[in-house]
């Protein structure tokens, strides 16, 4: 029998629902850990940025009204997406170089990661907002709510976990996401934006792009639309992205790249991680006939 | 929108004789006389102690009611602000940072008690320094900033059920930057929860208004707070630069303009600061056809003219829907006819003196553009003081969102009025703004108040009220208005690391 050749995929962006190439074309050739040509990764542009943003600003007003017990289920069924792939997951993970057992401990932990925040999207507000006792006739409480659009940027550290614990914290508040997936692995996020088309996640709730991080923050650090900046840099790309966050009071929620960071630690999931992307409004509701 | 049903027209009848006395007779000065015990000159309070500055300079505080001359105030350069950070480190490393939060809040309870027990005195010495009617400074300032410090008090030892599943620690020293509008309770929104969860302080209150900050030290002394948890440098933007991008400053909370605010966000890009920004605001005043319009009215009022509108959280956007929108303004006019503009240390004052001739010249070429793109004006037409810093109450009509006087924060006694049809344009149109920080809404219905605070884009929305505030009730801005909140469990939290 004839040897067949296989179909190789050509991996593509999932921004608005839709799988994308960049619009500028360009791609960066992505080697296994052995050199060998594995396949062209996008390389994308600010102009990919700002239509991911479009396609977040777009999706993001019905996500935030959606119930949390709506949002829980739909994290719980992407977490079903991912199960059920995990074997395809675990391998995009170790094409960068993983050990097979540790890129499906990445998997799992991933996988146990969305059904935790699924569990939160119908509670944090319960935690985080309260009625507050307040010295004349009102009724005072304050709730949360989203802040927008969150720009993630992942790490190349746990490139699947990581983002994952960035996208889902952010989502489960009610945020929509632009996400930078890992420079040097980024066909984990290939795969998981693979994962999300079919996870009932209206498109363009979550956005990922790839491409280089020197081409990419600058436009993420200033884009007006993007309302907080969530992921992990180093020092320089700190300042780069604070000194554009202050240009529209953006909040920045940046963990040091230089630190070691345990994304499968119980500490680096939970309702605070949540707290960082929201905002609290307090409403005095008058008490009278 | 559901159409609120539209009451049938009362039978016209002629409009109720009113009288109109005009300034045919001249209200009685009603002066408070109480003493300010204020001081010819203040130094730094630094370490516990009060310390002359290490230039020697010192610069002088004016009443801006009359322009009198209060007293020299000890300019603080970086040397200064040196010192009192290495101080606040060496009490959180100390004696502060050991100490159960039992007896920290014990500290907190005595300077709330010794606030309330020289309350008259502290509210003259605001008025006079900064400007704000006495009946304000008596019955709001002062006492509320009591409160803050009764509340945050009883939080420092039951930090452990601020943050579910996890223990908090303070940041160690605190940097804070405080304005001119609010300068007592100001003060008091930023050491209150700063030493509830542990921290140390250094404080420095805006240039125009240092007296009352400085007293405060006295409070302090007489509180026996250990030396060096509060340190308050007084000075202008240059020592609030020092302040806010010391090394030793482990979290900054800065109140003030969104300009400064990005100034300061710009200067600490490269540092890992936590930070809190409490920004400007141009906050839409929503009136609906079934609110109770008098009562709206007095909203209005208390939303543009508390504080002389030097509340970052004014109304100063008055959305009315159109069907009322003639009623409105011809009551609002009415009203603004009667109110008091003068002496602020006079017991019948509704508005004192504008904060600084700076500020005043700010409101002035505001409102000027306001006349230049076409707004309709009205202005009280009362007399003014002929010494010191005073503004009319001023209404625009007939105002468009493009309008500067729609965009800018004015932080001065000056109205813009718009309209609406529907709810929804009601939604659009406050929220059409960079900023975020409050808004109120006026209607008879319970669920559209609901429905109108679920919509607007704000940190803190008045439902038949505006203007209140409490200890418990969080206060902070979306978008450019800022971030972190101020007061109840969530703005605490702002003040803790989780661990």
């Amino acid at each position: 029998m004839a040897s067949r050749l296989p179909i190789t995929k050509t991996p593509k962006c999932y921004v608005g629902g839709a799988f994308i190439r960049s619009e500028s074309g360009r791609v960066t050739a992505l080697h296994d850990a052995h050199g060998n040509f594995f396949a062209n990764i996008p390389q994308c542009t600010r102009k990919d940025l700002r239509n991911a943003v479009e396609a977040a600003a777009k999706a993001g007003l019905g996500w935030a009204k959606r119930s949390g017990y709506n949002r829980g289920q739909i994290l719980y069924r992407l977490a079903e997406m991912i199960e059920a792939r995990s074997a395809e997951m675990a391998e995009a993970i170790a094409l960068g170089g993983a050990s097979d057992a540790a890129a499906a401990k990445e998997v799992s932990a991933s996988i146990d990661r969305l059904i935790h925040y699924a569990g939160w999207a119908d509670k944090f507000a319960q935690v985080l907002g309260s009625v507050n006792p307040v010295s004349s006739p009102h009724f005072n409480f304050t709730v949360t709510e989203p802040m927008g659009i969150i720009g993630v940027i992942a790490p190349d550290e746990a490139p699947l976990l990581a983002l994952v614990s960035l996208i889902a914290s952010a989502i489960t508040g009610g945020n929509s996401v632009v996400a930078l997936a890992s420079q040097s692995q980024p066909y984990p996020a290939i795969v998981l934006g693979e994962m999300l088309a079919t996870s009932d996640l209206p498109g363009g709730v979550v956005n990922i792009l790839t491409g280089q991080r020197s081409e990419m923050l600058p436009t993420f650090a200033t884009h007006e639309h993007i309302r907080a900046l969530s992921g992990v840099a180093n020092a320089d790309e700190r300042k780069q992205l604070k000194l554009g966050a202050a240009e529209s009071v953006k909040r920045t929620r940046l963990q040091k790249s230089e630190d070691a960071h345990d994304w499968f630690a119980d500490s680096a999931q939970g309702v605070h991680e949540i707290r960082e992307l929201i905002e609290f409004k307090t409403t005095w509701h008058p008490i009278g006939a | 929108m559901p159409k609120t049903p539209v009451k049938k027209s009362a039978p016209r009848r002629a409009s109720a004789r009113e009288l109109v006395f005009g300034d045919l007779w001249e209200f009685d000065p009603a002066p408070e006389t109480a003493d300010p015990k204020l001081k010819k000159r203040y130094d730094l309070f630094i370490g516990g102690e009060f310390v002359a500055p290490k230039s020697g300079k010192y610069f002088p505080t004016i009443s801006p009611g009359n322009e009198a001359k209060l007293a020299d105030i000890a300019l603080a350069g970086a040397a200064d602000v040196d010192a009192a950070f290495q101080s606040a480190q060496k009490a959180f490393d100390g004696a502060w940072g050991k100490m159960a939060g039992s007896e920290r809040g014990k500290y907190i309870y005595r300077i709330a008690r010794l606030l309330q027990d020289r309350a008259r005195e502290f509210a003259v010495a605001e008025t006079m320094d900064g400007g704000k009617p006495i009946k304000e400074s008596r019955d709001f300032d002062v006492p509320m900033a009591a409160a803050h410090f009764f509340y945050h008090a009883g939080w420092a030892d039951k930090l452990d059920c601020l943050a579910p599943g996890r223990r908090v620690a303070p940041h160690g020293v605190v940097g804070q930057v405080i304005p001119w509008n609010f300068p007592l309770l100001m003060l008091a929104w930023k050491i209150a929860p700063a030493l509830a969860a542990g921290n140390t302080v250094v404080l420095k209150p805006a240039e125009t208004t240092s007296t009352t900050a400085l007293k405060f030290g006295e409070i302090l002394q007489e509180a026996g707070l250990p030396p060096g948890v509060v340190n308050i440098v007084a000075g202008a933007g240059e020592t609030g630069a020092a302040v806010m991008t010391h090394p030793l400053a482990a979290k900054v909370a800065f109140t003030g303009s969104t300009e400064v605010g990005k100034i300061i966000m710009r200067s600490l890009a490269g540092t890992d600061k936590k930070m809190t920004m409490e920004l400007g605001g141009k906050a839409a005043n929503i009136i609906f056809d079934d609110a109770p319009l008098d009562q709206a009215v007095e909203g209005i009022v208390n939303g543009i003219f508390f504080n002389q509108g030097h509340v970052c959280c004014a109304g100063s956007r008055l959305l009315v829907q159109e069907s009322v929108a003639a009623t409105v303004l011809a009551k609002l006019k009415r009203r603004i006819a009667v109110l008091r503009v003068g002496d602020p240390l006079d017991k019948n004052t509704d508005l004192g003196a504008i904060n600084s001739r700076e500020q005043l010249d700010r409101i002035t070429a505001l409102v000027q553009s306001g006349v230049d793109e076409g707004a309709e004006m009205f202005q009280h037409a009362c007399k003014l003081p002929a010494k010191g810093f005073y503004f009319r109450p001023t209404v625009f009509s007939g105002v468009t969102q493009s309008h500067r006087i729609a965009r800018e924060e004015i932080f001065g006694p000056v109205l813009s009025v718009l309209t609406f049809r529907t709810v929804e344009e009601a939604i659009e149109k406050a929220n059409n703004t960079a900023f975020g920080l409050s808004a109120g809404v006026w209607t008879d219905k319970g669920s559209r108040i609901l429905k109108m605070s679920t919509e607007l884009k704000a940190g803190v929305v008045w439902a038949n009220t505006f203007n209140k505030f409490d200890p418990a009730s969080p206060f902070g801005g979306y978008k450019e208005s800022g971030f972190g909140r101020e007061g109840g469990r969530q703005g605490l939290l702002d003040y803790c690391k989780l661990i």
